[in-house]
């Protein structure tokens, strides 16, 4: 799988370089997830329909990682890994934040405004439970993306209605647009938040260690079918992978230049073929 | 004249019920959310009827968009109770990404829209929805007219796939129309012929044309009325076709003249038959508090009103 990871960067990095825009930094900094998530851990059946009935199934809240879900998308198959040629073009379906308006393979729903993510995750739990499908629904948001209240109605909720088949991340990368989330808006504990509205919260302090994500992925599907929805805060590198985009938040939606592409490059050698 | 009959004056909102008690019964992806509105939107029935089909959300009129939008991946068809200014203006974006953008099956069910809620006044009653709801592509927007044909509006909106805005209101109004109509979206009815003047209404305004087109004949002036209940998609022939006899049109809704039907029809003509237009309508103003019946006065909004705008529209041909 770390080769997978290795490529996937390479994808996020040439992605955003060719089209000279999109987010590199949070997307390098969730590719161990991703890798993970559709190469370990979600069931999921052979093509894609959109109801999803007795598979797994994610939802990205924070949709401007596209490049991160678009390249593990293509790599397990849901659409040609030439099509990545295509991010941000027009006519693409690869549009800049995900959507399911142009028919794209593996996405479910239109995501970019923040905050909606989780809300749509808990309708889909709900109709799994309503289907007497036991498959589990997963979503990933920004810590960032939590300053947006729609997220504590649908926490709140949750945990209210014992949606016990949702699996959520939190990826806590501790910066958004602005600067550290700590400067823009702090959000204290944001364990402890989660904890007070009723969830099982799980930590994976090595957000970009795939052993670690996979063992706390398998840890929270034991814990569904419990009464309570999980959450699991994942502390990640922003720009993982990649030196200099690694501890600041300055390649958050800013895409390499000719000269930084390789070197970023040079320290992700290709694996599984660029596409 | 044809002669149209009040079978005793109901709600709007209890023909939405009423539809999807119906639904509960006949269709088994139906389910229903509400943001704690369960009494006003008359959804009682459904819930006892069906309580694993029904999903209170609390205040939260975000989460239930969103809620909606998921539930139909996995095949349920999603109808959404709150009053029309929580249903749209509270939740413009999460319909906008998670509903029409993304193209998903949800039935956005808004009741106490207009001045006729009545006393809680303009923070309650939105005149901006139809407006809202008509920019987003993809959208139907529905505004029936009377008990009969809201229960019938609900029910036919289950069959088709794509988000609806389905619009209706709180006071007790004439129920005129036929208990067992066909409610094709997107198709106007003729209720009146006419030839001197062609009056377009949608939603509560219809009972109000039906009663100033017998006051206007009994002034000499004949008039036609159409039923609009569907906004978007407009039915253009049969707009095009009325005024292509009577020269002259009166457009009536509960809504701000901006963003609201007579619009859509002003541009329909001007692309078509440029034709002379009034507006009944609310103009470019929030509502107040009042009785249903004070407030439609005071705003413009019945058959006094559109008898005025009738008779100065024709003096414009």
């Amino acid at each position: 799988m770390q080769d997978t990871v290795t490529q996937v960067r390479r994808d996020i990095l040439r992605m955003v370089h060719k089209v000279n825009s999109g987010h590199p930094g949070g997307s390098l900094g969730c590719a161990e997830f991703f890798v993970s998530l559709y190469n370990e851990v979600l069931d999921l059946k052979e093509g894609f329909d959109m109801n999803g009935t007795n598979e797994d199934l994610f939802f990205l809240s924070n949709g401007h990682i596209s490049p991160v879900f678009y390249s593990v998308l293509a790599r397990r198959g849901y659409f040609p890994v030439d099509e990545l040629n295509s991010f941000r073009l027009i006519d693409s379906r690869l549009q800049g934040h995900p959507t399911t308006h142009e028919g794209l393979p593996g996405i479910r729903i239109a995501s970019g405004s923040l905050g909606q993510g989780l809300s749509v995750a808990l309708g889909a739990a709900q109709a799994k439970k309503l289907n007497n499908d036991s498959k589990l629904v997963y979503a990933l948001m920004g810590d960032g993306e939590l300053q947006e209240g729609q997220n504590w109605e649908a926490i709140m909720y949750a945990a209210a209605k014992k949606v016990d088949n949702l699996i959520a991340t939190v990826d806590l990368n501790g910066k958004q647009i602005d600067g550290s989330t700590d400067q823009v808006l702090p959000m204290g504990s944001i364990e402890g938040k989660f904890l007070a509205f009723g969830w099982e919260v799980l930590t994976i302090d090595k957000g970009n260690d795939i052993e670690a994500i996979v063992a706390t992925l398998h840890k929270a599907k034991a814990m569904t079918g419990q009464g309570k929805p999980i959450c699991i805060l994942m502390k990640t590198e922003m720009g993982n992978g990649v030196d200099f985009m690694m501890h600041t938040h300055a390649w958050h939606g800013k895409a390499p230049n000719d000269e930084q592409l390789a070197n970023a490059l040079a320290q992700n050698p290709e694996t599984l073929g660029d596409y | 004249m044809k002669e149209y009959i009040n079978q005793g004056s109901q709600d709007t909102r209890s023909g939405f019920g009423a539809g999807l008690t119906e639904l509960g019964r006949t269709n088994p992806n139906v389910v229903a959310l509400c943001a704690d509105l369960i009494g006003s939107l008359k959804m009682d029935q459904f819930i006892e009827e069906n309580p694993e089909r029904f999903f209170q959300i609390g205040i939260a009129e975000a989460n239930m968009m969103g809620i909606a939008a998921g539930l139909t991946i996995g095949g349920k068809i999603p109808f959404t109770g709150t009053f029309a200014n929580f249903s749209t203006g509270r939740v413009y974006d999460q319909i906008r990404q998670s509903i029409a953008y993304s193209g998903k099956n949800v039935k956005i069910c808004a009741s106490h829209a207009g001045v006729t809620l009545g006393e809680d006044g303009a923070t309650h009653q939105i005149l901006e929805d139809i407006g809202l709801m008509k920019m987003l592509p993809g959208m139907v927007v529905i505004n029936p007219c009377d008990f009969n044909q809201t229960k019938a509006a609900t029910i036919a909106i289950a069959d088709y796939e794509g988000p609806v805005y389905l619009r209706f209101g709180r006071p007790k109004v004439a129920n005129f129309t036929p208990a067992d109509q066909n409610f094709e979206i997107g198709k106007g009815i003729l209720l009146q012929e006419g030839t001197d003047v062609t009056i377009v209404a949608t939603g509560h305004l219809v009972w109000e044309a039906l009663e100033a087109a017998k006051t206007l004949q009994a002034n000499g002036i004949s008039a036609e009325v159409i039923n609009i209940h569907t906004i978007k998609p407009l039915d253009k022939d049969i707009i095009i076709k009325s005024v292509g006899k009577t020269g002259a049109i009166v457009t009536a809704e509960e809504h701000n003249y901006l963003g609201g039907l007579g619009e859509s029809v002003a541009r329909v003509l001007a692309e078509s038959t440029p034709t002379p237009q009034e507006f009944i309508a609310t103009q470019d103003t929030f509502g107040e508090s009042g009785t249903p019946a004070q407030l439609m006065d005071k705003y413009g909004l019945n058959a006094a009103a559109i008898v005025k705008a009738s008779e100065k529209v024709i003096q414009r041909k």
